[in-house]
């Protein structure tokens, strides 16, 4: 999916649509990079969508800030979601983390990259509740594990389950029967 | 066998014939689940200790379908979602499409877009409200709903082809204009609906049974519904006044004139008032909507992504190149990621797109309302009565199309 015409067209589609850099989320990101270091990647503003890539073992720490300070108040999980980047991609997971907030309005996109030898990541049920069937969601069909999650069990497919059905190399139709793989 | 549960003080007081637990199964094939949802009741007597819900019965990998199908087929997938709005599904897509490939939409194009969003929004609510007083043992309501859903359905009918499955908006604008003389059918339709509303309030609002059923039922404080994700009439029914409407407005809802009504008991009750009020806001929304249709183009100037009109495609040889590359290879789409969430009839429905470039999405991911909000049942059901889990159930409005996708 590299010819030419494509790149052409990626590069157009970006140029139009990135917003003014120093939104808001934007802003608030920069300040709370200059407090921690460490928590904060890189920031990225495209289509109008702040996202920031986040190292996965402070995770929690910077959604609960994120919702606790009064700066930013993003107190609601609005959806929390895996990508499978494919099979040759190294590192091949992300956790996307969409934020909101009640007060101000605003929106955010925390990411977390796995590798796929190492696909964990702490939990964020003990930020937001709601995080309890999102994770689980994600677990079930992305296999990717939430450490210190409560109930950590497959939600959409059976219990008996193999394998992880969104991920790449998992075939459109499946095993048939599924059982016997 | 005792058991050792907290309860809500205002239940200590009652007897406990049987002072044993049992675990039941509801559902998967109970009428009053909605669809295919099974809830693991750990009773007391006639008291819930713990509700579980098991969803997944209706799963069919639609995400994972979205991935092998270009960006213009998708749209026939999110019809069978929430089947109970598809329109708003239609619309949270295509828009985080429209939002990669930067495409201006006319003014003409995204009014019908509000017009068919709050109609499909009334035809919901009247759905719900059909049911939901039926589970609760009011019967009459249920006809009177349908009757004026059925009148919407007609509308919709008549624009898009599809009753249920419209796929009327497309990426670009729409399938095609409205037909002849439709503007004076949704003013009929809107002549006669707040009578027929009078008369769903006067069978229910009045109604002592029904106001013994779901007062002080399934409560839920606004801080809580915040944390348990909870949106759309379920968070307002709490005394949060957000609409993504109004909080990020799309597709035009920042020039019409309408309230967000909201009620601060965080019962099924109040959730139910607030659906009610919203039908009103709709109606509004909708008179508002017609008074601002002007001609115009329905279908963006974007040639190589929307398909050119029939008549060009006898005229024009560049027309019918790029209707056979659409329909063929279809086009490509900028690499990016976006989330666009949009407010639907039963709250916040997230679309997230991750594209790499090419004719497929490499990735598409539906929050839908009801899933998140099905996800607070066992934090409301805690300590009602067996016979209030309907009415608690009822009160979230889910769609199980939507939740297991």
């Amino acid at each position: 999916m590299t010819a030419g015409p494509e790149n052409e067209q990626v590069s157009q589609g970006q140029t139009i649509t990135t917003t003014e850099p120093g939104s808001r989320p934007y802003q608030l990101l920069t300040a709370l990079k200059h407090d921690h270091p460490e928590w904060i990647g890189e920031v990225i503003e495209a289509f109008g969508e702040v996202t920031a890539v986040v190292p996965r073992q402070y995770i929690a720490e910077t959604c609960a800030l994120l919702k606790s300070s009064p700066d930013s108040q993003f107190d609601f999980l609005a959806d929390l979601c895996g990508v499978d980047r494919g099979v040759e991609e190294e590192p091949r997971f992300e956790v996307n983390y969409h934020l909101f907030s009640t007060i101000t309005f605003q929106r955010l996109r925390l990411k977390v990259v796995l590798d796929e030898q190492d696909a964990h990541v702490p939990t964020v049920t003990g930020v937001w509740r709601t995080a309890n069937w999102h994770e689980r969601e994600t677990y079930d069909l992305m296999g990717i594990i939430f450490d210190g999650h409560p109930d950590l069990r497959r939600i959409l497919l059976p219990d008996d389950w193999q394998g992880h059905a969104l991920r790449k190399d998992f075939p459109l139709r499946g095993y048939e029967p599924y059982s016997l793989k | 066998m005792s058991t050792n549960i907290n309860l809500p003080p205002q239940l200590e007081v009652i007897d406990r014939p049987l002072d044993t637990q049992m675990t039941i199964s509801m559902g998967p094939q109970h009428p009053s689940t909605h669809g295919v949802l099974r809830v693991e009741l750990v009773l007391d007597g006639e008291m819930v200790v713990k509700a579980t819900p098991d969803i997944g019965y209706l799963h069919t990998g639609m995400e994972k379908l979205f991935e092998y199908k270009k960006y213009q087929q998708g749209i026939v997938i999110t019809d069978r979602m929430d089947y109970l709005n598809p329109l708003g599904n239609n619309l949270a897509y295509v828009m985080a499409a429209e939002k990669l490939l930067a495409i201006e939409i006319p003014e003409r194009a995204q009014t019908i877009r509000v017009l068919f969003c709050e109609l499909q929004r009334i035809a919901s609510h009247l759905v719900w409200l059909g049911t939901h007083a039926l589970d609760i043992g009011a019967m009459t309501v249920f006809f009177y709903c349908f009757r004026e859903r059925e009148k919407i359905l007609n509308l919709i009918e008549a624009a898009s082809g599809g009753r249920l499955t419209p796929s009327y908006f497309r990426i670009g604008g729409l399938m095609m204009d409205l037909p002849a003389g439709f503007e004076s059918r949704v003013k009929q339709f809107l002549d006669g609906f707040p009578s027929a509303l009078k008369d769903f309030q006067k069978l229910l609002t009045g109604n002592r049974i029904f106001q013994k059923r779901t007062q002080n039922v399934g409560r839920i404080s606004g801080p809580d519904a915040i944390d348990w994700g909870l949106s759309g009439p379920c968070l307002r029914g709490s005394g949060v006044q957000l609409d993504i409407r109004r909080a990020n407005p799309y597709t035009g809802y920042e020039k019409y004139d309408f309230e967000i009504p909201i009620e601060h008991d965080g019962d099924v009750w109040a959730r139910y008032l607030v659906r009610l009020s919203e039908m009103k806001e709709s109606q509004k929304i909708v008179t508002q909507a017609l008074s601002r249709l002007r001609p115009g183009p329905v279908k963006a100037d974007a040639p190589k992504v929307v398909l050119p009109d029939r008549e060009a495609m006898k005229q024009h040889m560049d027309a019918l190149i790029h209707h056979f590359l659409i329909v063929a290879e279809g086009f490509d789409v900028p690499a990016g990621e976006v989330y666009h969430p949009i407010e639907a009839s039963k709250g916040e429905l997230g679309v997230y797109i991750r594209s790499t470039g090419g004719p497929k999405p490499s990735r598409v991911h539906f929050r839908g309302p009801s899933f998140v909000n099905l996800s607070a049942l066992p934090d409301l059901a805690q300590g009602a009565m067996i016979a209030d889990i309907v009415a608690i159930i009822g009160s979230l409005d889910i769609v199980l199309g939507e939740i297991d996708r």
